[in-house]
């Protein structure tokens, strides 16, 4: 599942954005400096395969649903964790752009958790040290099974956290991650039961691919201690900067960094109100704008409401006022545009 | 089934066919209008959750794009529609959990849940449509150009360019082959079982990996030395510098003024 730009808040989102640029940054690095210009035509016909595999889809029988292939294993498979997390990236990269899946400032925190996990736990900590050098059908199936519901699972962990930290949904964590994570246990399983599938067929039929792949990435041969620490740096470095930025803006930001210092509050059973009544309290921007600085009392006196409505009715009307005149532009743009394109048909 | 996936992949093709028409928005430089999209995507998710009036004046920016480009909107719209099943899951559960009383309206109460249900459907709106504007209105290949000059590492934008090459090229072959399994499936009714599934995908990733080969022979009897060389120019003219300046203008003053309910203001005391 992809995060959405609309769950995101700016501090939570800019920091996945940091960590998500460092990696792609140490990826690209590592892709040019392995001299193997072959693989630049593999990445990106692969990632092209990923698309067009996941238009084949095949029936789960006995639940009338039908799964496909995610394939950030596959690719870590066959191409390695540097050269496969830059794949990864650009799938999602043009699934934000040409699908509108996520987002553009989700795309960091998507990228993070579709590829960072895949390409640099999943598969180097758990599938290659199962599969080894001499694959065997049970070693490919247990190897890719526990690899993909692992990865899957740290994924909609994510996606949980980032939502969570963000604070735009009022679910509670705990029910959040409950709701996810078996979801994720069974789609995992399906990713996990499909790329063994498919690494066998390839294994049977060009035994040569695979080798070649493994070859060229020696067990152990990802510093993953130095990816993690340099991707946790990124992070923290960015989110303290945002953050501190934030703190002098006491607004959305402001707010969204409460929650994320007010986590245990969120999961305890009287969270949520707890949670907001301390968000009301830190007012707005504009004092007088919109639905900040109410109390959170619901017995409040009729005048006070009076006033509440009268500035929000103020706001909402300037905001439909300004919509409206840009609704207006926009026609009038379109009108002289198709007016210039009529006449242009008509010279020409 | 397959009507679906040859809607989805007409959609990619007809997003990047937008971009190719003429307009002033396309002639714009394509870094102008990623900076724009980002600054006016932070501005936009930086409000508070309860936000709603405040984020109405950023449609403005779509509107103006869409009629500079001249954009068919029921496209976009629909487009839109197809992905915001996600927002609405996670956000639909915001009424039932934040059932504080914001707004008593006689006998209607509106609860902050709605408020901020609303505000994120607002929120995905906006920016998955500024996401969807900005390809339609510059192109693919132009974008990944305008990320390198931005400092995108080149072999990444070269590994999206080939991805959105050959994404029609595959995705062809896929739907063939779909297509051939279920002209043979009658008894099937076309459902594909997860053995012949297998060797489908098998078979694409086969034919790739030797694509892949083909392509990097031709790219190297080319004289590809491992660094791709890009022969375009861009321009970033006064035309572009007004349009950042201008846009980035009006959001922040949209986000730390209240512009909008002071005009709000002036409209109801001048009624009065």
């Amino acid at each position: 599942m992809h995060m959405a730009d609309a769950l995101l808040s700016p501090v939570v989102g800019g920091s996945m954005w940091a960590a998500t640029a460092a990696t792609t940054v140490y990826c690209s690095a590592k892709v040019r400096h392995s001299l193997d210009d072959r693989k630049v035509p593999l990445m990106g016909v692969l990632a092209a395969f990923v698309f067009a595999a996941q238009m084949i889809n095949f029936s789960i029988p006995a639940t009338g649903s039908s799964g496909h292939l995610g394939g950030g294993l596959i690719l870590a498979i066959l191409l390695g964790p540097y050269a496969a997390f830059l794949a990864i990236a650009s799938v999602l990269g043009v699934q934000a752009l040409f699908f509108a899946d996520g987002g553009l400032l989700a795309l960091g925190c998507n990228i993070f958790n579709l590829g960072v996990f895949p390409c640099f736990i999943a598969y180097p900590l758990i599938y290659k040290k199962i599969v080894g050098n001499n694959p065997t059908k049970n070693r490919l199936l247990t190897g890719s099974l526990i690899a993909a519901v692992v990865g899957l699972q740290l994924g909609a962990f994510g996606v949980v956290m980032e939502t969570t930290m963000s604070g735009i949904s009022e679910l509670p964590f705990i029910s959040f991650v409950l709701i996810m994570q078996p979801i994720h246990l069974a789609i995992g399983v399906v990713e996990g039961v499909v790329t063994a599938g498919v690494i066998s067929f390839i294994w049977q039929a060009r035994p040569e691919i695979l080798e070649r792949a493994a070859a060229e990435q020696p067990l152990g041969g990802v510093p993953i201690g130095r990816v993690l620490a340099g991707l946790t740096l990124a992070t923290i470095f960015t989110g303290g900067i945002l953050s501190w930025y934030a703190s002098g803006l006491p607004d959305g930001l402001e707010w969204s960094m409460f929650k994320v210092s007010g986590q245990e509050e969120l999961t305890a059973p009287t969270g949520i109100y707890h949670t907001l009544e301390a968000v009301q309290k830190k007012t707005s921007f504009l004092p007088d704008y919109g639905f900040k600085g109410l109390s959170q009392e619901q017995g409040v006196d009729g005048a006070t409401d009076l006033a509440r409505l009268g500035t929000s009715a103020a706001g909402l009307l300037g905001g439909l006022l300004v919509l409206v005149a840009g609704v207006v532009i926009g026609l009038l743009l379109k009108k002289r545009c198709l007016a210039s394109h009529g006449q242009a048909r008509l010279h020409g | 089934m397959s009507a679906k996936i040859d809607r989805a992949f007409y959609d990619i093709g007809h997003l990047d066919q937008l971009a190719e028409t003429d307009t002033p928005l396309h002639r714009l430089d394509p870094r102008a209008k990623l900076l724009t999209t980002i600054v006016f995507i932070f501005c936009v998710v930086s409000y508070d959750k309860y936000e709603i009036a405040g984020l109405l004046p950023f449609f403005l920016f779509p509107a103006v794009l869409i009629g500079l480009g001249n954009l068919p909107l029921g496209f976009l719209l629909r487009k839109l529609l197809l992905v915001s099943p996600f927002v609405i899951f996670i956000g639909i559960f915001n009424p039932w959990l934040d059932r504080a009383v914001f707004w008593q309206l006689g006998p209607v109460n509106i609860t902050g849940g709605w408020l901020s249900f609303f505000s994120l459907l607002l929120r995905f709106t906006l920016t998955v449509g500024a996401a969807l504007l900005l390809v339609a209105s510059s192109g693919f290949p132009t974008l990944c150009m305008a990320m390198e000059k931005l400092g995108t590492p080149r072999i990444f934008t070269v590994q999206l360019l080939l991805l959105h090459r050959y994404l029609f090229i595959l995705t062809g072959e896929a739907i063939r082959m779909i297509r051939a399994h279920s002209l043979r499936s009658f008894s099937g009714k076309g459902r594909i079982t997860f053995r012949v599934f297998l060797q489908m995908l098998g078979n694409l990733l086969l034919r790739t990996i030797d694509r892949a080969q083909r392509v990097h022979l031709a790219m190297l009897s080319r004289a590809f030395s491992g660094e791709i060389r890009v022969l375009r120019k861009f321009r970033f003219g006064y035309s572009e510098v007004f349009f950042v300046a201008g846009f980035c203008v009006f959001f922040l003053t949209l986000r730390f003024t209240g512009v909008t309910a002071l005009l709000g203001r002036l409209v109801l005391e001048i009624s009065r």
